[in-house]
């Protein structure tokens, strides 16, 4: 079939470009845009590793079709640090060895942006059903899910001092 | 692995949906949520020529209770089942077997159609629906029909559903009284199918007598079934441990599972017993209160 125009905002940039159906959004991101901090592992739903926010929730990208992220907007891993300034997951995840080789990390980073987003009390249970969705070859998960924790507490401990 | 061509249609109401979809005939296919249809295509295990995407459907986007039944639109996100408020009160059973379902970046993008209509044989929300009596409307070009869940799944990845037809909502009766329900599977990890699960839904009177009960099995054959004799067994009595064991007694003699290269028979007809017994025991606790 033709190409078909598609009009994206990643990371609050517009992007009007023209796409073949069939390319897979995870394809699009990096090829397209030559945003490859997404990354692509099993291209079937398993492993995670290409999980992006797209309008207000965590997805894999490898399951979706460019196309129909047309007038959507979608965030990656290219857009969580703010002027270099990483963002307090990030932070944290550098800090309790959330990452070793970084294969699954940016894939992990945005399921858990969107998930600390709507889920602010997570308990460590809760924390680990939601990284079941994500393999990590390198760490075995306990320092991801210490940073995930705490985040969650120091984001606790932020709103505590706000009200102060 | 990169799926082969097709054609691209994203219409924005059912009448253009279905009028696209008897035009493309046996070359068309519906996308929801992709978390089934893409792997597939990625893999070139399923190469539509047409897919026809109807995420901008979004009157198929709803939940609401009404004269005892629960309706829920196909193309409702598996996580918004799993968050509402509605599904918790009147439908606790569903509530507790969404979170089986994949993983939650899964579940933001299934559908409650997609996963009706996919009809794998280990899938909760058709197990669910088979537990507690639900029905699914479809709608094609010229009419509307309404199925009831066991007569619409058929084998593996089979339904009742015709190749120009469109799952549109699903409608689940709401039990009245004191109730109880048990969901519970076994599998390799979690959010992997389940190698066999159990989904129980029991009401009960002021001493503790079963009114009515439905068990049913998923994993276990090519579609998910009810244990009729759960009815015949346990109704008029209170439950004991001796008419559990009865019961997972023949269960365990009348299923027929297969082996496959996640479980054996052998294996899958023991959980079947174990998962019997297990999910009686807490529909009926919980119904107990
Ligand atoms: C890693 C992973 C783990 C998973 N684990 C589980 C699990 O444990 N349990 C489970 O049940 N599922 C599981 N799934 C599958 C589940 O996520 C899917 O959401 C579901 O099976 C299909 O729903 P969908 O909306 O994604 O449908 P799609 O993939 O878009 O469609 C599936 C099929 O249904 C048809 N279809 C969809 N909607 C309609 C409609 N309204 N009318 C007519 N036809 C329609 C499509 O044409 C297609 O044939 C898993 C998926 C992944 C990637
Ligand atoms: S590459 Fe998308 S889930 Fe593995
Ligand atoms: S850090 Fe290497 S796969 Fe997770």
């Amino acid at each position: 079939m033709a190409m078909q125009e598609i009009e994206v905002t990643i990371n609050g940039t517009r992007y009007e470009e023209m796409v073949e159906p069939r390319m897979l959004l995870s394809d699009f991101l990096r090829e397209v845009c030559g945003l490859t901090g997404t990354h692509v592992g099993c291209e079937h739903g398993v492993c995670g590793a290409c999980t992006v926010v797209l309008d207000d929730a965590a997805v894999r990208s490898c399951l979706i079709f460019a196309v129909q992220a047309d007038d959507r907007s979608i965030l990656t891993v290219e857009g969580l640090a703010q002027n270099g300034e990483l963002t307090t997951l990030q932070k944290n995840f550098k800090e309790n060895h959330g990452l070793q080789c970084g294969f699954c990390t940016s894939g992990i980073l945005m399921a858990a942006t969107d998930f600390i987003e709507k889920k602010p009390e997570a308990d460590s249970q809760e924390i680990k059903e939601m990284l079941s969705g994500h393999l990590c070859r390198c760490t075995g998960y306990d320092g991801i899910v210490k940073a995930v924790e705490k985040t969650i507490e120091e984001n606790k401990n932020s709103v505590k001092e706000l009200n102060t | 692995m990169k799926p082969a061509k097709f054609d691209y249609h994203r219409p924005d109401n059912l009448p253009d949906a279905l009028r696209l979809l008897d035009e493309a005939g046996f070359d068309g296919k519906i996308i929801a949520g992709g978390q089934s249809l893409v792997p597939i295509m990625n893999m070139r295990l399923a190469t539509p020529e047409c897919l026809i995407d109807i995420n901008g459907l979004t009157d198929l986007d709803f939940i609401e209770c009404k004269d005892h039944v629960v309706k829920i639109g196909a193309m409702t996100r598996q996580s918004q089942v799993e968050d509402s408020e509605v599904v918790g009160q009147n439908i606790p059973l569903l509530k507790e077997a969404v979170p089986f379902i994949g993983h939650v970046q899964t579940r933001n993008r299934g559908t409650i159609g997609g996963s009706i209509v996919h009809a794998d044989p280990s899938a909760e929300l058709p197990l669910v629906l088979m537990t507690l009596g639900g029905k699914v409307k479809i709608s094609s070009g010229d009419e509307e029909r309404i199925v009831d869940a066991e007569d619409f799944f058929i084998t593996y990845l089979t339904t009742d559903l015709m190749p120009t037809e469109i799952l549109t909502e699903i409608h689940i009766p709401v039990w009245e009284g004191q109730t109880g329900h048990s969901f519970m599977e076994v599998a390799r990890r979690h959010g992997d199918f389940a190698l066999v699960a159990a989904s129980c839904q029991m009401a009960v009177d002021e001493v503790g007598r079963i009114g009515n009960v439905r068990l049913a099995l998923g994993g276990v054959e090519a579609i998910p079934f009810l244990i009729e004799d759960a009815q015949t067994v346990l109704c008029g009595e209170q439950l004991t441990e001796g008419l559990i064991e009865q019961l997972a007694e023949i269960v365990g003699e009348s299923v027929e599972p297969e082996s496959d290269l996640h479980a054996s028979e052998e294996y899958r007809r023991h959980l079947a017993k174990v998962l019997t017994s297990r999910t009686l025991r807490q529909a009926y606790e919980r119904a107990r209160g």
